[in-house]
């Protein structure tokens, strides 16, 4: 059944770039909580539009619906390429409403907060099979990347055949280790950056040119 | 599976073959898990899960999380991934190889000690 519909989507996908050049890719930015995905987000949508896509907290599940921010124009040596930017709330197997209340939150509001969040990963897991050409990945350089969700999600991802670039972000800190990034995962590129402090931004525009272009 | 422990006595572990999967539709799968796990048991996959199968069983675990009762799961399998070198004719054609012992629990009730290419460890605590 899953071949089946990898078959009809890689086929709907090579339909939709042959009918309609213009339109925009929709790149998903998948990784887990607190790795910067709605930083690097909102770095993007302020570079090429203006503005941003949502808030970003040390809170985990501040994201907790997938947000989206289209026909983001970036041009490369000349070239213009349009992708609308899906931020999703980083994927996860629990979600303990309890954690939350350690953040200073009533219980009601933790509950509150946990529920959405698991829609929100529901949701994007949901996007991930469905309605997405490509991803970005962002894990933070300065935790260990080996964890079972990121080896799960790409794998996921894999299995879509679709685009993915790995980003390690955060390497602004001090315990950030790029390397370990690309050990774990040696099948992908991987390229550094620090979304908060728009550290390397020009060559991971030129990767999204070239792989989403 | 078959209900045969009490409440105290200690922590069910179920071991399914390939063979008791391979005859069953993904959304079986992934319910056999999931009332294993909130049951409070361990359910120990001989075959793994393929990563479409993967993915809807963090869907559906998502809708099932509920304040109190159900925190989620916890997941492991070897970190190989073999999908990485196979071509895409070789996946159309249904040489998945996906075949990787999977172990999976109630998220508070097992914490995995250590993981590497060739061993798990977990911590499994009663309820
Ligand atoms: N030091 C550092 N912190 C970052 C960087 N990118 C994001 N952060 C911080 O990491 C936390 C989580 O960021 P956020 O974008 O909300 O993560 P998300 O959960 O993946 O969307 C926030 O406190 C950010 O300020 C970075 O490049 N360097
Ligand atoms: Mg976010």
């Amino acid at each position: 059944m899953g071949l089946l519909t990898n078959l009809r989507d890689s086929i709907s996908r090579a339909a939709s770039t042959l009918f309609s050049e213009e339109d925009p890719k929709r790149i998903g930015i998948y990784g887990p909580p607190n790795a910067g995905k709605t930083t690097l987000a909102n770095r993007i949508a302020r570079d090429w539009t203006g503005d941003a896509v949502g808030p970003e907290s040390h809170v985990p599940h501040e994201t907790r619906r997938a947000r989206r921010k289209e026909n983001v124009e970036i041009e490369r040596d000349g070239k213009k390429v349009t992708i609308d930017i899906v931020d999703t709330p980083g994927v996860t197997t629990k979600v303990d409403y309890t954690e939350f209340l350690e953040h200073d939150m009533e219980k009601d509001d933790a509950v509150r907060r946990s529920r959405e969040a698991t829609e929100g990963v529901a949701e994007a897991m949901h996007w991930l099979r469905e309605d997405v050409d490509g991803v970005i990945y962002v894990l933070d350089s300065a935790t260990d990347p080996f964890t079972q969700v990121n080896t799960m999600l790409i794998g996921i991802i894999e299995s879509q055949d679709l685009p993915v670039l790995i980003l390690a972000n955060k390497i602004d800190l001090e315990e950030s280790s790029v390397q370990r990034i690309r050990n774990a995962y040696p099948q992908h590129e991987t390229i550094p950056l620090s979304a908060l402090e728009g550290d390397n931004m020009d060559e991971v525009y030129d990767k999204i040119a070239e792989y989403f272009g | 599976m078959a209900e045969i422990k009490g409440p105290d006595d200690g922590v069910q572990i179920d071991l399914i073959s390939g063979e008791r999967m391979d005859g069953l539709a993904s959304m079986e799968k992934i319910r056999i898990i999931l009332d294993g796990v909130r049951d409070g048991n361990i359910v120990i996959l001989e075959e793994g899960l393929s990563p479409d199968e993967e993915s809807r069983l963090i869907e559906v675990t998502m809708t099932e999380i509920s304040p109190d009762e159900f925190n989620g799961i916890e997941i492991e399998t070897y970190p190989k991934s073999e999908t990485a070198d196979q071509s895409i004719l070789d996946r159309i054609m249904g040489k998945e190889s996906t075949k990787k012992l999977t172990v999976i629990g109630p998220a508070n009730q097992i914490e995995t000690l250590h993981k590497d290419e060739t061993l798990i460890s977990a911590l499994v605590s009663r309820k």
